[in-house]
């Protein structure tokens, strides 16, 4: 390390009745990896932002080698040498490789001088990539490798990763790891956004962290354990979730040979998906974003019909019927997205509480709604699950993220389902409600009902169910009991590195 | 530095005040364009806004107000239910013109036939003939996912050359002198829509009451409406929640038909009378106007019908007197939705005026 | 033989309002903003157009005038959907009843004038070739222009970095936030180019090919513009093609009429109409890519 890169000094940025960054100070040293870490909602993004000229801070500056820098656009902090790679929302689908790497450079070359540039820095970075490909075709990690080479094309200074690992297998993270191992090598600064310790402490040099828009302290990860990050990030104890159910008798959830087309244009198709969930089990599964997790939770909701025998619900064949037939039959769910799917954005937690539970909490009268019961239902999931909210009057789109989540759970959950499926049940949402959450999973469970985790986050599959099994490319591997399960094997499940036979890693 | 910034919560009050802000806004604006006419924007304002209540000669325009607002509203009132399902039926004129000439159909068919059962047979056919034009798009969207905004559209121009076929053709009134045009209803007592003409009362001012009704109580109170407005407001959890949506927008398509349909019949047996090549006032398109005037809401369309009709009788009463040309009213019209789209913003987002400017 | 030459000739003078109105639109929904007002901004450069040429004796001006109505009616279009983020369906559809408005407000006493006459633009020595010549290169020059800038269009969209802009707005308009470009501004100039082409081929129909002004003449013109789009599969050579197609069934439609054959004149006058119901419903069973931001408001929350 030689010296500083970019000084951050008293970064203030104020929304209306949230603090986001308060008065945040550290600084980025030349060739330095340095953790952002943070929980959601600590105010990392909108520190990013101002960094990359996304948003305007209301107090502070940064001084990037000496000068000071304030920039007013993404095109200035490219300018100024600072890339940065997104989570979501910077890829351009219909568009190719080469197209999206254009749009994200200030002068690119001509088309075909920008494909040669492609292939070369693909190929010394190990990350390998088809500039012709159309984006909307690629697997989640090929998807993130198209950024991270935008980003080289412009031999920028400081490089921004925005959770970069939470789309790839373990294997792809480590081939990650290599490259921007080789970029710090090369005197790049790597900011790097993650509530992910282990990573952090393999990676990086220097740690800063955030919680509720304030710094916590800046401090070297590999001295600190994975624990002692954590209660700085969270400032409390985690509660650790208790299990105590026992599997047994016949199967709730039955799903044989599961096969479906996906309704997205750029989607997976499910491959013969088949297996059996009984009562009081919680089965874990995950895999890669864009595997199929999405097509399976439609396939189960009803929202996707299947052929006969596909989906058995305590023996009722329920492959051809929709979501009201199947809730009928005990079988709730709750997608990943909450806004827009799980819950009607612009609708109040009381109609949000009509939607999916209208016929089995008796909300219903020859096709009338009875608005007070709904009411009443919307408030005992709110007292239940501790949402904080003015009242169920209040639209859902005003809650936060982990709020309406559980929100969301607790509509589901407390209608006693005999089978819950839920996806991404805690991304997105702070560790309390996090932890919340995952424990009213597993009371589910010991009450004996099936439950079905589809997540990313392997730790949490790890800590709640009984047995685990990866989605890759619609098919859904062999499963397996979580206990004992190494790391290794969960990521040759999860189908190892994608396309990564052809690179070499110097 | 000016910015919208999102709301969390819509706003309760600019949803009522915005058509307010809207209707005068446009009074503004419409004055400006009477007065480049060369007309006295107050008096031309007050001519038609004012003096088709309140003038000594009242008493002559007000049945006309319930005249040309009772189809209005009973179009707007089926166009509300798609709308606010985001399906967009655009078509409505023409499924109005072929209500109309299925409902007159019967009634010439019957002719000179004095039967109880004849105006009710007319109704069913007139809903049945807007219905079924709906149908068109609604199947093509649901069968192939056809584009409904375009074929509705498309399907009021072919609507028009029926009618015109009709008119000219095997409706035309073989007493009539070769003129064009059919008999007139209004002098087949049983045919006829009117109840009190002198009143400006007939059936379908009764049918534009009865469905601000029953629209209002479908969409508060029954799982239908509901259906209606999650479908709207958030397709993928409409999907979720198990609403049907092949059977949501024949449902939605084939309401607003029907009653567009009715409301022509209503218009063909009573104030036209006669099936003409131009009988239809373009009431099908203005009603869209009045559906999003009236905030998509039952009570609001009632009012925003009203109010449309005001500005038909008073726009009437200005070409009489002001020599205002007619055209000038149908600016009007449009301007208002305009001005209610601008000014709606404010219902999801609030404005933020940073006086330090961009630093 | 001369029947079949006139209805090719004519092929190309039904096409081009419609191409150049579809065109325009193409522009703007691969931007991804859904204007259904065309038909009223045709309206608009028709009696602009229309106004402008008879009182300046210039019909070029009166050309020019009706695409800055055009454009003029657009950018209402573009302020209430882009900056007061309203319902682009709701707002095309106001844009048209308003235009539909203004343009019989303005056109009061231009009904039965006679507009001045739009200058041929055949082409030296080509215009001679027999069969060819009057069908290519006897045209008047709005059509050439219609032709280039269909071509322009394709070439803009597919090669230019502008055009590469312009579609990855319409992709994906947050990523393109994200990436630093001006969504609004990109989207609210796409706005204005398709008005200036409707207004364009607004007035083409009435200077050259009625030529003159009677109210509500496009005739729906504008939709069918809006239903080509959705043939061309947003492609402006695709679209381009579309237009030819209907421009030669309109030239077929119109002379089986003049020449008094045994089908009746409404079918024949409703067959523009009924044949865009079919060209949508085959579309609609093919599928193909719309821009996924198409008719989404777009509205940045950072």
């Amino acid at each position: 390390m030689t010296g500083t890169l970019l000084a951050i000094q008293g970064l203030t940025k104020a929304y209306p009745g949230v603090l986001a960054n308060d008065a945040v100070s550290f600084d980025i040293g030349t060739g330095e990896v340095h953790a952002l870490l943070g929980e959601n909602g600590a105010g990392k993004s909108t520190l990013v932002k101002m960094i990359y000229g996304l948003v305007k801070p209301d107090a502070g500056r940064m001084v990037m080698q000496g000068a000071p820098y304030a920039p007013n656009a993404p095109r200035a902090a490219r300018a100024a040498g600072v890339a940065m790679v997104f989570q979501h929302f910077s890829l351009f689908e219909a568009l190719t490789v080469a197209e999206n790497i254009a749009l994200g450079m200030e002068n690119p070359p001509a088309m075909r001088d920008l494909a040669t540039r492609i292939r070369t820095v693909s190929q010394t970075y190990g990350l390998p990539l088809d500039p012709a490909r159309v984006v909307g075709d690629l697997s989640a990690g090929e998807r993130q490798r198209v950024e991270i080479i935008r980003c080289l094309l412009q031999s920028p200074r400081l490089l921004i990763m925005d959770e970069p690992t939470s789309v790839l297998t373990p294997q792809e993270v480590a081939i990650l790891f290599e490259t921007l191992r080789k970029l710090r090598s090369e005197g790049v600064s790597i900011l790097y956004i993650s509530h992910k310790l282990e990573e952090i402490r393999a990676l990086c040099d220097t740690a800063t962290i955030l919680r509720g828009g304030r710094k916590v302290a800046t401090c070297t990860p590999a001295e600190k354990t994975a624990r002692d990050l954590a209660e700085m990030m969270v400032g409390a104890v985690l509660k650790v979730p208790e299990r105590h159910a026992a599997p047994s008798g016949d199967p709730l959830l039955k799903v044989t040979g599961l096969s479906v087309a996906s309704p997205a244009q750029f989607g997976t198709a499910l491959r013969d998906i088949s297996f059996a969930v009984r009562p009081g089990e919680v089965l874990g599964i995950g895999g890669v974003a864009g595997n199929g997790q999405d097509e399976l939770l439609l396939a189960l909701s009803g929202e996707l019909l299947s052929r006969r025998g596909m989906v058995t619900v305590a023996g009722q064949d329920v492959s051809r019927e929709g979501p009201v037939a199947r809730r009928a039959a005990g079988l709730l769910c709750a997608p990943e997205e909450r806004l827009g799917h799980a819950a009607a954005p612009d609708m109040s937690l009381t109609e949000n509480a009509a939607l999916t539970a209208a016929a089995r909490m008796g909300m219903l009268r020859q096709g009338f709604i009875n608005w007070v019961a709904a009411r009443g239902y919307a408030e005992k999931v709110i007292a239940a699950f501790d949402v904080r909210t003015p009242g169920p009057q209040v639209a859902a789109r005003a809650l936060s993220g982990g709020n309406l989540q559980k929100f969301v759970i607790g509509r589901e959950v407390l209608q006693a389902p005999r089978v819950l499926v839920v996806n991404q049940p805690t991304w997105g949402v702070d560790a309390a409600a996090a932890a919340a959450i995952r424990q009213a999973l597993l009371d589910l469970a010991a009450g004996g009902a099936a439950v079905v985790v589809i997540s990313q986050d392997l730790d949490e599959l790890m800590e709640i169910a009984d047995r685990f099994g990866a989605l890759n490319g619609g098919r859904l591997s062999a499963l397996r009991p979580t206990a004992g399960l190494s790391v290794d094997e969960i990521g040759l499940m999860m189908g190892g590195a994608h396309g990564m036979e052809v690179a070499h890693v110097g | 530095m000016i910015r919208l910034e999102k709301r969390r919560m819509p706003s309760q009050v600019w949803t009522w005040a915005a058509p307010v802000v809207a209707v005068l806004a446009t009074m503004v604006a419409g004055g400006a364009v009477f007065a480049a006419l060369g007309k006295d924007p107050l008096v031309a304002i007050r001519t038609i806004f004012w003096d088709p209540l309140f003038s000594e000669f009242a008493f002559y325009y007000r049945p006309q107000l319930m005249i040309k607002g009772a189809p209005l509203v009973l179009i707007a009132i089926g166009l509300s239910l798609g709308f606010r399902a985001g399906i967009w039926n655009i078509g409505a004129e023409g499924q109005y013109i072929m209500g109309a000439l299925a409902g007159a159909g019967v009634a010439l068919a019957a002719y000179p036939l004095e039967a109880a059962w004849l105006f009710p047979a007319m109704v069913i056919a007139g809903a049945l003939g807007g219905w079924a034009w709906a149908m068109i798009p609604g199947l093509l969207k649901v069968t192939l996912g056809t584009n409904e905004i375009l074929v509705s559209l498309m399907l009021v121009y072919v609507a028009e050359k029926i009618l015109a076929a009709m008119a000219l053709g095997l409706m035309k009134n073989p007493d009539g002198f070769g003129f064009p045009g059919s008999r007139n209803l209004q002098q087949y007592p049983s045919a006829t829509s009117w109840i009190d003409q002198a009143a400006g009362l007939h059936w379908g001012v009764a049918a534009a009451f009865i469905a601000v009704i029953a629209a209002y109580v479908l969409l508060s109170r029954h799982v239908l409406g509901f259906q209606i407005r999650l479908a709207g407001q958030a397709p993928r959890a409409a999907r979720f929640a198990g609403v049907n949506t092949a059977r949501l927008v024949l449902f939605c398509l084939g309401t607003s038909g029907a009653l567009a349909g009715m409301a022509g019949l209503f218009e063909v047996a009573g104030p036209s009378g006669v099936v003409s090549i131009d009988f239809n006032a373009g009431y099908g398109f203005t009603a869209i106007i009045v559906a999003f005037l009236g905030r998509l809401h039952p009570l609001g369309i009632l009012l925003a019908g009203g109010l449309m009709a005001l500005t038909y009788v008073g726009g009437d009463m200005a070409q009489a007197n002001l020599q205002l040309p007619k055209a000038a009213i149908q600016l009007f019209q449009g301007m208002m939705l305009f001005f209610l789209l601008a000014v709606d913003v404010f219902t999801n987002f609030r404005l933020r005026i940073n006086l330090r400017g961009a630093a | 033989m001369e029947m079949l030459i006139n209805i090719a000739a004519f092929m190309f003078v039904a096409a081009t309002p419609l191409t150049l109105a579809a065109i325009g639109e193409t522009v703007v929904e691969r931007a991804g903003v859904l204007n259904l007002g065309v038909e009223g901004m045709m309206i608009m450069g028709a009696i602009v157009g229309f106004m402008v040429a008879v009182n300046s004796g210039s019909p070029v001006l009166g050309l020019v005038m009706a695409a800055a109505g055009g454009m003029g009616l657009s950018l209402i279009f573009a302020f209430v959907t882009q900056v007061a983020l309203a319902n682009q369906v709701a707002s095309g559809l106001a844009l048209t009843l308003f235009g539909l408005g203004l343009s019989a407000l303005l056109g009061q006493g231009y009904q039965g004038v006679k507009p001045p006459a739009f200058p041929q633009g055949d082409i030296p020595l080509l215009a001679d070739i027999p069969v060819l010549g009057p069908i290519l290169f006897q045209q008047d020059p709005v059509v050439y222009l219609a032709i280039a800038l269909t071509v322009a269009v394709f070439v803009f969209l597919r090669f230019s970095r502008a055009g590469l802009v312009l579609r990855a707005v319409g992709e994906n308009h947050d990523a393109a936030h994200a990436l630093g470009y001006k969504v609004v501004r990109i989207r609210i100039a796409a706005i204005a180019f398709g008005g200036a082409c409707a207004g364009l081929g607004g007035a083409y129909i009435s200077l050259i090919r009625v030529p003159q002004w009677t109210e509500g003449m496009t005739a729906g013109i504008g939709w069918i513009a809006l239903a080509l789009v959705v043939f061309g599969a947003w492609r402006p050579l695709l679209v381009g093609l579309g237009a030819c197609i209907f421009g030669g069934i309109e030239a077929v439609q119109l002379n089986l009429q003049a020449a008094g054959v045994a089908i009746p004149v409404s079918l024949l006058a409703m067959s523009p109409y009924l044949i865009t119901i079919l060209v949508l419903v085959i579309m609609s069973a093919v599928r193909t890519g719309a821009p996924a931001s198409l008719g989404r408001p777009f509205h940045a929350s950072s």
